[in-house]
């Protein structure tokens, strides 16, 4: 391999993680949409630029050798096999560059475990397979709904053309507005599961019997669709998230029907219980 | 010493045929048969993985039902890690620790013989876990509690092959210690002994330490399952994570134990081709150490999401990241090493430098993984499949075929074919890049792991990902016929075919190596 082929091969290499960052969602993570999921985006993209670097002087410096000193171009072999001094160089170099990697991903970690002063709180309980929503505190208190897969059968087995949103769609989804800070508390049902929605930075592991948490704040009005990521049974690929985040009117607007709805669903509930079993609430 | 002589002299007339086999104690026998097994579960392990591509080819479900296809995700992982990698290495331990380091044979040969088969066993019992009623298990390789107390009759197999398969490496990590540190050749000092020796001492103690814990905590699933405990269940005051921790615990010392013995023998290979001693010989050994010591405090960053204080991902993601100077202190010996060679590039030379590539790309995604905040975007995603294929298949494996390739005149007395052997390289390492190198792409777009169907934006890099794997599965079948091929009708290798290669099996044995290595020991200088 010729030094101009390298460097071709180099160059085409930075354009395709240049393109991969640029182009975003098939190569790279989904364009961020909160401050935490830009902070790992830059990090990740940091994280490449000095891998890339390290890649290319590492494999330089062996292809270097490879193509100069083989034996076929008659290279004989030198002797020297210690230096301490080398050593300690290759030694002290990685820890730096460690270092500043892990400063500015420090400050992300304590930010994301930073759950207080939210203004809405939402329980995400996972079931096999399906998620259950209840609006535990803030504006729209009291809403509780379960949130289920929306692509049909049909689609899954062939039977009939996958729509857009193949697999990724929900009959209930989980609204909230823009540029509140949100807190989702997360636990399970039966077994381990978990919430992730790349777009909005969040995942935690759902285990039953206790109760984690996290946060968001999304900052642009949108749908943003995940998946559960923790292994939970034979549905485990078929139980997504989606998250919409509306307008703050739109959201009192949400708030008020659903109010409505549930409140209507009590009294009808309520009216039946009291002809048929006065005794049982 | 006469008593020893005369037990060696009776054992010249072991039987033939199957209760050779059966019976034997040798430790070149054993090596074979751990070497054969190992060949066999990674067809197995391989077959299986064929299947989870071909119902990703595309979306919507085709081939394998939802819940058979976790069966086959648990049961490739299982099946390669501890029926393919780790009995391969043990293999190779069987042959050429007492040849390197001048013994005349391992120091327990009965137990050898045990160890080795206690495997079939356990193998046989994982795959016939398939056809009892509930099926394999489908938890994940990792059995995650709750979900593993639900599985049928296929969970409590796979945990007893367990048992059976972390008591036959602890027995042959007790074999490897002793002959390691009892049975050198006099003047061979600890500081002297061939890397590939270092590493196999320092992963054996790793064996010895973390495969009782993994012990532990499957008997514990075991009575969660069966006899009323609750360990692992909330509702009886237990703790699902508590299984994790445990796991892991084991888990990622277990990481190292299938990578170390593989720097071993690329640090043996490397400077029989390059011609030119292997450079930083003590710092190697201290890496390799740091490393082994390193991978018992870092488990938790397999749960950043689990969910922990920022204590305890701060401290798991920095002790993480360090493990990467050690690890990149042996990639720079190594080249350093290659530096100012004589360098040719036979087949065993090509694997390993493909091994430092490859290895390298996982190292870098490993640091990436350790870095708390992108783990939680990469965590049990593609990314996630992509880093630890890098390290276990172009890492592991790789290494593997290079020390195959490498040492095989001296087990048959015969050559590989050249030719075949560098096109088996060649496929090898463009087919594994095709499949996984994309599943980068498709971890950071956000496609969980374990899914039999997925959306329809992943469809195409799915796609290439099954091409690359169907090719790199067939790849393999080439490496058996070079095998059959090299032991029928090889040409006769000489005692030592390599130039530049300095260790006892190839300076004072001829090949192949007798029945029993070194009847007298060789005095090291």
């Amino acid at each position: 391999m010729s030094s101009k082929l390298m460097a071709v091969l180099t160059g085409i290499m930075v354009l395709v993680f240049y393109s991969g960052a640029a182009v975003s969602s098939k190569y790279n993570f989904p364009e961020p949409q909160s401050t935490i999921a830009q902070q790992i985006y830059d990090q990740h993209i940091m994280a490449l630029w000095i891998c890339l670097a390290i890649f290319v002087a590492v494999f330089g410096v062996m292809g270097y050798s490879m193509l100069k000193h083989r034996k076929s171009v008659g290279h004989k072999a030198a002797n020297f096999h210690h230096s301490t001094m080398v050593e300690v160089i290759w030694t002290t170099i990685p820890v730096l560059i460690l270092i500043g990697m892990a400063w500015p991903a420090t400050k992300t970690v304590i930010a994301m475990k930073d759950t207080s002063e939210s203004d809405i709180t939402i329980k995400a309980t996972g079931y096999q397979w399906m998620w259950g929503y209840d609006y535990l505190q803030g504006e729209g208190e009291g809403i509780s709904f379960y949130s289920q897969l929306a692509t049909t059968q049909d689609e899954i087995r062939n039977q009939a053309p996958k729509g857009e949103n193949y697999l990724l769609e929900v009959d209930n989804r989980v609204v909230v507005p823009v540029g509140k800070k949100i807190r989702i508390l997360m636990t399970a049902n039966d077994v381990l599961h978990a919430w992730w929605v790349p777009a909005l930075g969040v995942k935690q592991d759902a285990i039953p019997g206790f109760i984690r948490d996290s946060w968001f704040t999304a900052d642009n009005p949108g749908v943003y669709r995940g998946q559960c990521a923790e292994l939970c049974g034979k549905e485990h690929g078929f139980m997504p998230i989606v998250v919409e985040v509306v307008e703050q009117e739109k959201y009192s607007q949400w708030v008020a029907e659903k109010q409505k709805a549930s409140a209507a669903i009590v009294n009808t509930a309520l009216a039946e219980t009291a002809e048929d079993q006065p005794s049982k609430n | 010493m006469a008593v020893i002589q005369d037990v060696h002299g009776h054992s010249h007339d072991h039987p033939t045929g199957i209760m050779r086999w059966i019976t034997t104690t040798n430790h070149k026998d054993i090596g074979t048969l751990y070497l054969c097994f190992s060949l066999t579960m990674l067809f197995v392990g391989g077959f299986l993985a064929m299947g989870i591509r071909a119902e990703l080819f595309m979306p919507g479900i085709q081939i394998l039902e939802p819940e058979l296809f976790n069966s086959f995700t648990t049961l490739h992982g299982l099946i390669m890690v501890f029926g393919a990698i780790m009995p391969a290495f043990v293999g190779f331990a069987n042959w050429q620790v007492p040849m390197m380091i001048g013994a005349p044979d391992m120091a327990f040969a009965r137990m050898n013989n045990w160890s080795f088969w206690l495997l079939p066993v356990a193998g046989l019992l994982l795959i016939t876990s398939f056809f009892v009623p509930g099926g394999a298990a489908a938890g994940g390789w990792t059995f995650y509690p709750p979900l593993s107390t639900q599985g049928g009759l296929g969970v409590d197999m796979m945990i007893f092959a367990i048992h059976i398969l972390g008591a036959s490496s602890i027995m042959g990590a007790i074999n490897i210690i002793t002959t390691i540190l009892n049975m050198r050749a006099p003047g061979m000092t600890l500081m002297k002994m061939p890397m590939f020796i270092w590493t196999w001492l320092i992963t054996a103690y790793l064996l010895v330490l973390v495969m009782p814990v993994l012990a532990g905590t499957v008997t514990m699933l075991l009575t969660d399952r069966h006899f009323g405990t609750s360990f692992f269940n909330a509702a009886g005051g237990g703790d699902p994570v508590l299984f994790q921790h445990i796991f892991w615990f084991f888990g990622h010392p277990e990481v190292y134990i299938m990578i170390l013995p593989a720097f071993g023998i690329v640090s043996e290979i490397i400077p029989t081709f390059s011609r030119k001693p292997l450079f930083g010989y003590s710092s190697m050994v201290y890496a390799t150490a740091s490393i082994a010591i390193l991978s018992c405090i870092v488990w938790a960053h397999h749960m950043f999401t689990a969910g922990m204080p920022a204590v305890g991902q701060l401290f798991f993601m920095y002790a993480t990241m360090l493990i990467a100077v050690p690890t990149g202190v042996k990639v720079f010996n190594w080249t350093a090493t290659m530096w100012r060679g004589a360098m040719t590039f036979e087949v065993p030379m090509l694997f390993s430098i493909g091994f430092i590539f490859l290895f390298v790309i996982g190292g870098f995604s490993g640091v990436v993984c350790a870095i708390v905040p992108i783990d939680i975007q990469v965590q049990d995603t593609y990314y996630v499949i992509a880093h630890f294929h890098y390290v276990l298949v172009s890492g592991a494996l790789f290494a593997l075929f290079a020390g195959a390739y490498y040492w095989l005149p001296k087990w048959t007395g015969r050559m590989y074919d050249e030719k075949l052997g560098q096109w088996h390289f060649w496929l090898s390492m463009i087919f594994f890049n095709v499949t996984f190198f994309v599943q980068h792409f498709l971890g950071l777009a956000g496609m969980p792991r374990r899914i039999p169907d997925y959306a329809l934006q992943f469809a195409d890099f799915n796609m290439i990902s099954s091409i690359g794997a169907f090719g790199f599965g067939l790849s393999q079948l080439l490496f058996v016929y070079i095998i059959v091929k090299c032991v029928r009708s090889g040409e006769k290798a000489a005692d030592n075919p390599w130039e530049g290669s300095t260790t006892l099996e190839w300076t004072h044995l001829p090949s192949p190596a007798p029945y029993h290595s070194f009847e007298t020991p060789p005095v090291i200088k």
